[in-house]
């Protein structure tokens, strides 16, 4: 029950007794302690503890590249970092959500290479990308609504539900088409190469805006918004939202679509990266997306977790990736093990931080 | 009226008429569908394809179908299938004299030994840790893939050793190996299971896992049991793909194997929430899958759409057993015997 009390702390707890607005940095209690027991208690807390060493070892990181690689600490770098993982910080937000409710999808890689290859095959019979955008999403987000309801509705498990619809996007890509098609668009060429220049040297592409907007809409969605504190009560004990009238239903359906309309969105970003359409695709992209949030803090059995946490973990993921670039002698295959390691390392953290509380 | 009622009311009831309702199509699509021949004193046909291609997955979904009875799941298997295959290969690559059966002996024990190794892990992360099984093998899932890039160092290794081929294309008594061992880990499973009190501690243990302890049930012992014997499930098939190709691909063997591993435990109605399991009903899981593989080639479907058909069946099957319709039936059954009673009164 405390849990579930706590799960939707937004401004509500520390408005009333001070004003100075600590704004969810810090758990409630442990501002006025010394700063050394303050550093403890934000890392012991389940709450922010995972995020808090997310954080940490991303910082790490990063600091460690920069001494061992010449060109490593720069701002293009990190900003490459988004650059190259736009369409999986989509996901995982995404996956942010279902995984709150205590639920999960393993459909979104496929449905990132479905969405790809409906581009590419619409926009090669001459569609406007205007209409085949919105089209992508709408179709995305069906496919979520009736992964949704055939959760919700027939009580199948999320595990099952969703690997179905991972066979049929997956399956749906290979009779589009079996072969690569290539995106000659204008429209989708020009988002795929122009640059925002941010000024020092430095620019991004338009998909970092796109997630970063997709992000920002999250946050407010989770933590402003009553549809954000019933995913957090159905992740924190589902029988309790129910008794407390909360609608337990639309929402679990809901986060289904929201996952599904982030799938086609991420689908869409990953064109503009690659700017064409293959079958095989996204192949374990769902596995990256669980592993970023996992990474990011939020608690597999739901409940706990944050959308910039999962951000950092995608982050965490992607500075792995660009060191092992940097190091060159490594082969891509440690970068399975080294997220296997991290997987490893976060889920005992999360077990143990719990423990605790418990 | 009564027997035709309590059969469909049986769990084995829906994958059987799915299974039979495959075969249906088969015949129609392919008279000489049902026809086994033998040739050279070994047996050919459709069906005996069906179940040697589909030894691998059985194999894989009888450790599956224990673990998934302690309310666990296994996503490591396909994992370790590639990771037993690698080490078998590499094993043979490495010995001065490959085509001997000493070394295909050495190579397949060590293959199983390092999948017990990484069973217990398994076991260790779920029983010692209480980490959420998906979660916990979802870490071998990943990292296990890399091991066995590692193994094989990136590359496909082809072995060409005549006794390790044996084990995946050969005959004996005119039945393929692949179906033999697969016919053997079955009955294992199913004698220790279900002819011992075993069965049913694994049941227990799959309801309440602390009931059962207090009970006097060796709770984490049987986990740590479940989830060896299910990667040791996972390198036999592993070998047996392998020994099939002659090669060892780090990241193709065994992949999407997992999925179809406990699409046919679900199929065969054993629950994801554990506690219940019917390893027959797996059997009959396994062989729809594989049915279904195959009638999308005999029908003449490009085989590339058989994930879609797969989608299907994953979602009728999940559809006809949920509760929710279970209850829309039972509540359209009573209506019919209370308007034939009302007639009856009538009348």
């Amino acid at each position: 029950m405390t849990k579930l009390l706590e799960a939707p702390a937004t401004d509500r707890p520390t408005r009333p007794g001070r004003g100075t607005g600590t704004g969810g940095g810090a758990p409630s209690g442990s501002g006025r302690r010394r700063p050394l027991a303050a550093a403890l208690g934000l890392i012991t807390s389940p709450k922010y503890g995972p995020v808090t060493v997310t954080a940490l070892l991303f910082v790490a990181i990063f600091v460690i590249g920069g001494f061992r690689y010449r060109g490593f600490f720069s701002g293009q770098v990190f900003l490459n970092l988004f650059v190259d993982n736009a369409y999986l910080i989509v996901l995982a937000v995404g996956m942010t959500f279902v995984i709150l409710t205590g639920g999960i999808d393993l459909s979104v890689g496929a449905v990132v290479a479905l969405s790809g290859m409906i581009a590419a095959s619409l926009l090669q019979t001459g569609w406007s990308p205007g209409v085949v955008i919105p089209l992508i999403l709408l179709l995305t987000s069906v496919l979520g609504l009736l992964v949704g309801l055939m959760i919700h509705v027939f009580k199948v498990q999320p595990f099952i539900a969703t690997l179905a619809a991972m066979f049929l996007a997956r399956g749906l890509c290979y009779v589009i088409s079996q072969s690569s098609i290539s995106i000659t668009d204008p429209t989708f060429v020009q988002l795929a190469v122009s640059r925002i220049p941010l000024g020092a040297g430095l620019s991004i592409t338009p998909s970092v805006i796109i997630a970063v907007v997709v992000v920002a809409i999250a946050v407010w969605v989770l933590h402003g918004t009553r549809f954000g504190r019933t995913v957090y009560a159905i992740g924190g004990g589902e029988q309790s939202g129910l008794l407390m009238g909360l609608p337990v239903a639309r929402t679990k359906v809901l986060v289904y679509v929201i996952s599904g309309f982030c799938s086609g969105l991420a689908g869409v970003l990953f064109t503009f990266y690659t700017l064409s359409g293959y079958p095989l695709t996204a192949i374990g992209t769902e596995l990256d997306a669980i592993a970023a949030v996992v990474i990011g803090g939020t608690l597999l059995t739901g409940g706990y977790g944050f959308v910039l946490g999962s951000v950092l973990g995608v982050l965490v993921l992607g500075v792995i990736q660009t060191i092992l670039t940097f190091e060159g002698t490594l082969s891509s295959w440690w970068t399975k093990i080294f997220i296997g390691a991290l997987l490893l390392v976060f889920i005992i953290l999360q077990k143990v931080l719990t423990a605790r509380r418990r | 009226m009564s027997t035709l009622a309590k059969m469909a009311s049986s769990r084995l009831f829906w994958p059987v008429v799915m299974l039979l309702v495959l075969f249906a199509i088969n015949l129609v699509a392919f008279p000489g569908f049902f026809e086994i021949t033998v040739r050279d004193g070994q047996l050919f046909g459709s069906l005996i394809d069906i179940l040697r291609n589909g030894a691998p997955t059985l194999i894989i979904a009888v450790g599956m179908t224990l673990v998934i009875a302690t309310r666990g799941i296994d996503l490591s298997v396909g994992a370790v299938a590639a990771i037993s295959g690698a080490v078998a290969c590499s094993i043979i690559l490495g010995s001065p004299d490959p085509g001997s059966l000493a070394t295909v002996a050495v190579a397949i024990t060590v293959a199983l030994l390092i999948s017990l190794v990484l069973g217990v892990w398994n076991g260790f992360l779920v029983a010692a840790l209480g980490i959420q099984p998906i979660i916990a093998t979802l870490i071998l899932m990943t990292a296990g893939r890399g091991v066995a890039m590692l193994i094989t160092e990136g590359q496909i290794l082809t072995v060409n050793s005549p006794p390790f081929k044996f084990l995946g294309s050969g005959f004996w008594l005119g039945v393929p190996i692949a179906v033999i061992i697969a016919a053997v880990v079955f009955g294992l499973a199913a004698l220790i299971t279900r002819r011992t009190a075993l069965g049913m501690f694994i049941e227990s243990v799959g309801i309440n896992p602390e009931a059962s302890r207090q009970a006097g049930v060796r709770a984490r012992g049987l986990l740590f049991a479940v989830y060896t014997f299910c990667a040791l499930c996972a390198a036999i098939a592993g070998l047996i793909l392998t020994a099939n190709t002659a090669a060892a691909d780090a990241n193709n063997t065994g992949l999407f194997i997992e999925l179809d591993a406990i699409l046919a435990v679900v199929i065969g109605g054993t629950s994801l929430a554990g506690g219940r399991y019917s390893l027959l009903g797996t059997l009959v899981g396994a062989l729809v899958i594989q049915t279904l593989v195959t009638t999308v080639y005999t029908v003449g479907i490009p085989p590339i759409a058989t994930m879609v058909f797969k989608a299907a069946v994953v979602t009728v099957v999940c559809l006809l057993q949920s509760p929710t319709t279970a209850e829309a039936f039972s509540g359209f059954r009573r209506r019919l015997a209370l308007r034939a009673e009302k007639g009856v009164a009538a009348s």
